[in-house]
């Protein structure tokens, strides 16, 4: 589609120079993917994309348009994907690397559309890059790979290996697409196989809108169940089944022993010919979709982190914070809930069984964690909990939202002055320098 | 330099005058305006001086069915709505509004861009541009890599694909990039009279350098521009659709 150089920067720095491969008798679609890409790059900033240089649309040889990039020297997934299957903690590292990059794409309202482990490299420090946009749908953005598609009539736009149901019948644009390829590479890394193969007919792409792949755990039976949940999950059939955001993903990838297991991660089989056919049948009877832009998507699956003091919130305190909790998590069908306590780890530290003693003390915060979020009545699969650990409870919390991608923090205000004084402002902090959106919580007394 | 572009104000100062003053917040250095400046409005004069100082200063402007209207003629395409206010407006014209009207050109190229008011295909004709095949038409009949038209008050994109069309609804306040490799023709909302439901007043910036357009929704003292009407003494019908937008 393209021809691609190393080229050298006026200060010594690589870049990469990207040209279509133009010419008679070139297809329509080769064109359209190079300027989708050039429109959607411009519009993609931050660690997970390669950042755009610049751009023109004739060279000084006249050989038509050309793209300059950021050159990202790392190693391609393509090459882990090679030595499949890999141990468990790569496969997590790997793919959590992965998730957050997706999510950083989705998040700015792109839905990659191509996503395959030759598409995916990495920086020195481990960071993901997304590369090649030339199937990418932006949600505010003319679809230009899509009209040259339409036109010629040919195979769907994508990967057969990797691609998802619902663009294989000419869906386009919805995250949960990229979920789904990410899917597939989860169950590469993880049993060194393709989950559908690598079909080249259409006939033998569109298998995957019934029939299961074999389970992971079936190929490799040292896999843990939450893993094979994971991945089933991401690879479920219908989006609506699908992980809400690429971030939820990596947040079940970084949490495993939250990730609660259903017949999905238990079983060594799928569901055999009845579920086969019932697939069959709601996805030929599914109606048209209704196209939201990733970001709209994305708003409403938002990561709601809720801080609770288990020991200083007072029970009006608690039930303001859960009518806040409750309105959030009935507004956005799709919200996640994340409850979390801060402990002080220093206190118990230097003791003989302080080991025992702060795993004694964890597990009671997050019992009374459970007991919290009891009232609140939701599916266990909306709610995590997770008691962080640092001597500054506000800095626990700000890192927590920032690398789990936090969209809303609850927090209390602790009315009492006295308190207040001894427990410093932990909520005004949170407000001052969250990443999100911070809602403070105040009973009226 | 950015390029103000506004359809369409039929003689609503409150419109134009709230469009012009949000474009020159967001650094328009100049105004370009497709026609039917008046028409159905009840501020001709006032909305004129402003465009033929914008004009005067290195902007441009073209002429629409209803400037046309407003200039002689039985008028006998326009519904009686219409009349009554090309009449009214007739009426408040003095010489010097007849003879800037009169002036204007039907079409203008700019750079690679041709303004029109209906469409290129046949400007006197006063094409509405509802359809891929109008609008095809319309970039058929000229070279221009991009054409601004206005006349529907409904905003919507159209781009060559292929041997075809497609159209594309962008999303206001979002800056779209006019790809140099396809031919592109921008139909704008109207300032002075939107009928998409939404009474904002509707125009777009053009940063030809860069070759992108961004459509805006200015919302404005409607309700003083429909009292003028009515104390004008127009058709009421035109006063209650401002609210509306339809």
């Amino acid at each position: 589609m393209a021809t691609l150089w190393r080229a050298v920067g006026p200060d010594g720095t690589a870049r990469l120079l990207k040209r279509p491969k133009l010419g008679p008798g070139s297809h329509p679609a080769c064109f359209a993917g190079f300027e989708t890409e050039r429109m959607v790059l411009a519009r993609l900033g931050g660690p997970h994309v390669p950042a755009l240089i610049a751009a023109g649309d004739d060279c000084p040889d006249d050989s038509g348009p050309w793209l300059l990039e950021e050159w990202i020297g790392g190693p391609s997934l393509a090459d882990a994907a090679r030595r499949a299957p890999l141990p468990e903690a790569e496969v997590v590292r790997l793919g959590m690397a992965v998730a957050t990059a997706l999510h950083a794409v989705h998040r700015q309202n792109v839905v990659h559309h191509d996503l395959k482990p030759q598409h995916i490299l990495f920086r020195d420090d481990g960071t993901a890059v997304l590369i090649d946009f030339g199937l990418a749908v932006h949600g505010e953005l003319p679809d230009f790979a899509a009209d040259a598609a339409d036109g010629a009539r040919e195979m769907p736009l994508g990967t057969p290996a990797y691609i998802a149901p619902e663009p294989l019948r000419g869906e386009r644009g919805n995250p949960k697409s990229d979920i789904f390829s990410l899917g597939v590479i989860l169950y590469l890394l993880a049993t060194g196989r393709l989950p559908f193969g690598a079909p080249e007919s259409r006939g033998g792409m569109r298998r995957r809108l019934w029939l299961d792949p074999p389970r992971p755990r079936a190929l490799r039976p040292e896999l843990p169940e939450w893993l094979q949940e994971i991945i089933m999950r991401c690879l479920a059939v219908l989006p609506e089944n699908r992980y809400a955001t690429a971030a939820q993903v990596a947040h079940d990838l970084a949490h495993p022993e939250q990730v609660v297991i259903t017949a999905r991660g238990r079983n060594l089989q799928g569901g055999g010919w009845r579920a086969a056919a019932r697939r069959w049948w709601k996805t030929v009877t599914a109606p048209p979709p209704v196209r939201r832009a990733a970001a709209e998507q994305l708003a409403r699956a938002p990561h709601v982190l809720v801080a609770i003091d288990t020991e200083h919130d007072t029970a009006e305190l608690a039930a303001a914070m859960r009518q806040v909790v409750r309105r959030a998590a009935s507004a956005d069908f799709l919200a996640r809930i994340t409850c979390v306590n801060v402990i002080d780890a220093a206190l118990s530290a230097g003791q003989e069984e302080s080991a025992e003693l702060e795993r004694g003390q964890r597990t009671q915060r997050l019992m009374a964690l459970h007991h919290w979020a009891r009232e609140l009545a939701l599916a266990p699969e909306r709610l995590r909990f997770h008691v962080l650990e640092g001597g500054d409870a506000a800095a626990a919390l700000l890192d927590y939202a920032r690398t789990q991608h936090v969209d809303q923090i609850v927090i209390g205000a602790h009315g009492s002055s006295a308190l207040r004084r001894l427990l410093g402002s932990v909520s005004a902090r949170i407000a001052a320098e969250a990443p999100c959106t911070v809602t403070v919580v105040r009973t009226t007394t | 330099m950015k390029t103000a572009i506004l359809s369409d104000v039929h003689a609503n100062l409150e419109a134009l005058s709230a469009c012009m003053a949000h474009a020159r917040r967001l650094g328009a250095g100049r105004f370009a305006f497709l026609g039917d400046l008046v028409g159905y409005g009840a501020d001709p004069l006032a909305c004129l001086d402003l465009i033929h100082g914008e004009v005067a200063r290195g902007g441009l402007a073209v002429r629409g069915n209803h400037d046309d209207a407003a200039l002689g003629g039985l008028c006998e395409d326009l519904n009686f709505i219409a009349r009554d206010s090309a009449y009214w407006t007739r009426a408040q014209l003095g010489a010097a509004e007849r003879e800037f009207l009169a002036a204007l050109p039907l079409q203008q190229r700019d750079g690679d861009a041709l303004y029109v008011h209906a469409s290129a295909a046949d400007p006197p004709a006063w094409e509405y541009i509802t359809g891929l095949l109008a609008a095809q038409r319309c970039l058929a009949a000229t070279d221009a890599a991009i054409v601004f038209a206005g006349h529907v008050h409904q905003p919507l994109l159209f781009y060559t694909s292929g041997d075809g069309v497609k159209s594309f609804e962008a999303r206001n306040g979002v800056t779209v990039p006019l790809s140099a490799r396809r031919r592109w023709l921008a139909l704008l909302g109207s300032v002075g009279q939107p009928r998409d439901g939404n009474p904002a007043a509707a125009y777009a910036l053009f940063e030809p350098a860069a070759r992108q357009l961004t459509q805006h929704r200015v919302p404005y003292d409607h309700a003083t521009a429909a009292r003028k009407i009515l104390a004008a003494g127009l058709p009421a019908m035109l006063a209650r659709r401002l609210a509306y937008g339809e």
